[in-house]
């Protein structure tokens, strides 16, 4: 964020807690010291309000990042980024643009209970006018937001939150190194099943993949990281080869960019399917609060195993 | 002629062309030519005409589906808003938007929005570009009363009070939300006592007296474009139509309806204005003979014009990047 802020005066971030307190999660940590409040700023409690001004304010030129605490808090702002920021440009018939990123923690953050655990990509992934990215590296987090920022269309950046600890290299400044939406990233190459997931399981997928490798099983994996617009030729051409698809995501599974993944894979390599399309998924039930309960909620590796076991008919 | 009268003859010509362009559009409608919805602005031209009067041509202006007499009072051309209530191609947004979504960003139209409330945060966030920019532009915001009630009003004025943007929210009250009376949706008989707790001037008058809202809307503009903060006005008006072409008006009864139409229509007011002041019957004739001209030719235009483009559907729906 410092860097495109450094390269273009107009973008700015709003969002609750981003200036003085220095983010909830850190994200924004220094950057009212080196820009100021003009470019750094704090809002009140009002998603809406706030959402709202930001796609007003990029309607006449400026570029704002509007910061949600968690993307919870973004179902209150969801008439200004469905009906306004979405629409504007149609509306308008390409009279005005809506340069807005919106972004914050997605997913449950671990034992906090219903109304603070969504997965909202099914929400946003449905609106055309939208566009969604959901990193899960540090190196695709920046070449992807830099991306969204430079963008004339919305962009909703999902960061899973726990994935706000993950360390690894990210390019120096003068690389302005930029990740296009679209690409899909093949993660580890691999014979048996391809597994296409994006956000917060990846880190759980790679570590499966060793452990199944040491089993004998060859996993492919892709992150698809930008769910609209989607690269669905690199997950094609994967399956192509494996014969054998798994969708592991946090959202529900009703619907949404698990469900689309499955849709396109089905269409577009049929004939070289050797077994249904799995999905490994959340439960469909509202997030509990206890552990337990909550573990059995979220996808995790034994979910996974039991999808890829039956794609490979090894039960 | 006094140097107002001056001033009132265009602000009659524009209020009366957005009263006969909409009886021409509610024409169009029952004849099936128009879709969708259609709410008319007639009864309530002085406001968005004493507006238009008060800001500058670099000034915002935004509002919601009742966005006709804006549009046409910002001087967007009675043939491009025509062809859009048409659903043609050279309407102002290509047939893409309709009645409800009038958008001219020529004229600095930044919309017709269709939730209610919705465009209020949207006029702070114009407002605060000004600020952000160290520009004097103002943005006007007008809302119906019905939108008062609602979460985007409140954190719309709420943030426009904090960071004292350069926005006039103009609050048109006329009486109704769709078919409840005001005195049923809110306890207030007094919509700006709203504007106290969030830190908004306010002021309040009648709006069917074209020159009042312009000199009542100047002061709030101004105070704005000082840096003197936000404001809401509100400003009492009533609409002579239904809420929208469906509404069979049946919560009002006809003696009120008629009641007004007699004693405050801005139109009637303003032309006796002009003859009082000693403006000829002759010239105010000719006048409205051209305006006639003006609408019959845009309703012409807008059957002639080519339908809505196919290749209108995709070309809009994302922006690609100008910020590389």
């Amino acid at each position: 964020m410092s860097e495109e802020m450094e390269r273009d005066d107009r973008v700015f971030v709003i969002g609750e807690e981003v200036g003085y307190y220095q983010g909830a999660y850190k994200v924004t940590q220094g950057l009212l010291e080196r820009f100021g409040e003009r470019r750094v700023v704090d809002a009140p409690i009002a998603e809406a309000g706030f959402a709202g001004l930001a796609v007003g304010a990029a309607m006449v030129g400026l570029r704002p990042i509007v910061e949600f605490m968690t993307w919870n808090f973004s179902l209150v702002a969801f008439d200004q980024i469905v009906n306004n920021a979405a629409k504007m440009h149609q509306m308008s018939a390409g009279q005005l643009r809506v340069p807005v990123v919106f972004r914050g923690p997605n997913a449950s953050a671990r034992q906090v209970a219903a109304q603070h655990s969504h997965a909202v990509e099914p929400f946003y992934c449905n609106v055309p006018g939208l566009r969604v990215v959901y990193p899960s590296t540090p190196r695709d987090a920046k070449g992807l937001l830099k991306t969204a920022i430079r963008d004339d269309s919305p962009v909703v950046f999902l960061e899973g939150e726990t994935l706000y600890g993950l360390q690894g290299d990210v390019p120096e400044p003068e690389a302005d190194e930029l990740i296009p939406f679209g690409s899909a990233k093949l993660v580890r190459e691999g014979h048996h099943v391809t597994v296409v997931s994006f956000g917060r399981p990846m880190p759980m997928l790679t570590k499966l993949a060793d452990e199944l490798e040491r089993e004998g099983i060859s996993l492919e994996l892709i992150d698809a990281r930008s769910l609209r617009p989607l690269d669905t030729a690199t997950i094609v051409a994967s399956v192509k080869k494996t014969n054998r698809c798994v969708v592991v995501h946090e959202h529900w599974p009703y619907g949404g960019p698990g469900a689309e993944i499955v849709d396109c894979v089905q269409r577009e390599a049929f004939d070289y399917l050797d077994a249904p399309i799995l999905r490994a998924s959340n439960l469909d039930v509202p997030m509990p609060y206890a552990l337990e309960l909550e573990n059995e909620v979220i996808v995790g590796p034994e979910r996974v195993r039991a999808a890829l076991r039956q794609v490979l008919y090894l039960d | 002629m006094g140097n107002s009268q001056h001033e009132l003859q265009p602000m009659y010509r524009t209020m009366y062309l957005i009263r006969r362009f909409e009886e021409e559009a509610a024409r169009a409608y029952s004849l099936g030519k128009i879709g969708g919805f259609l709410h008319l602005y007639i009864g309530q031209e002085a406001v968005a005409v004493g507006a238009e009067a008060a800001i500058e041509k670099t000034d915002y202006v935004i509002t919601s589906y009742r966005d006709h007499g804006v549009a046409l009072a910002r001087g967007s051309s009675a043939r491009s808003v025509m062809s859009e209530l048409f659903g043609k191609d050279t309407g102002l947004v290509r047939g893409l938007g309709g009645s409800m979504h009038l958008f001219d960003a020529e004229h600095r139209v930044l919309g017709g929005h269709a939730i209610v409330g919705g465009q209020l945060p949207l006029a702070a966030g114009v407002a605060f570009r000004a600020r952000y920019m160290q520009e004097r532009d103002v943005t006007l915001c007008f809302l119906g009363d019905g939108a008062t009630n609602i979460g985007g009003f409140h954190e719309g004025l709420s943030l426009a009070g904090l960071w004292k943007l350069p926005v006039v929210f103009v609050c048109e009250n006329n009486r109704y939300s769709m078919g409840t009376p005001l005195n049923r949706t809110t306890p207030l008989a007094d919509l700006t006592l709203k504007a106290a707790g969030y830190g908004l001037a306010s002021d309040r008058f009648d709006g069917h007296d074209v020159l009042t809202v312009r000199d009542r809307m100047r002061a709030a503009v101004e105070r704005a474009r000082d840096g003197g903060g936000p404001t809401l006005v509100e400003v009492l008006t009533y609409r002579f139509r239904g809420h929208s072409m469906s509404d069979p008006g049946k919560y009002r009864t006809a003696e009120e309806l008629e009641d007004f139409k007699r004693t405050a229509d801005p139109c009637a007011l303003a032309r006796k204005q002009l003859l009082t002041s000693g403006v000829a019957e002759e010239l105010l004739s000719a006048l409205e003979q051209e305006v006639e001209t003006e609408v019959m030719d845009a309703v012409r235009f807008a059957e002639e014009s080519a339908p809505a483009s196919r290749s209108s559907l995709d070309a809009f729906v994302y922006a690609g990047s100008s910020g590389h």
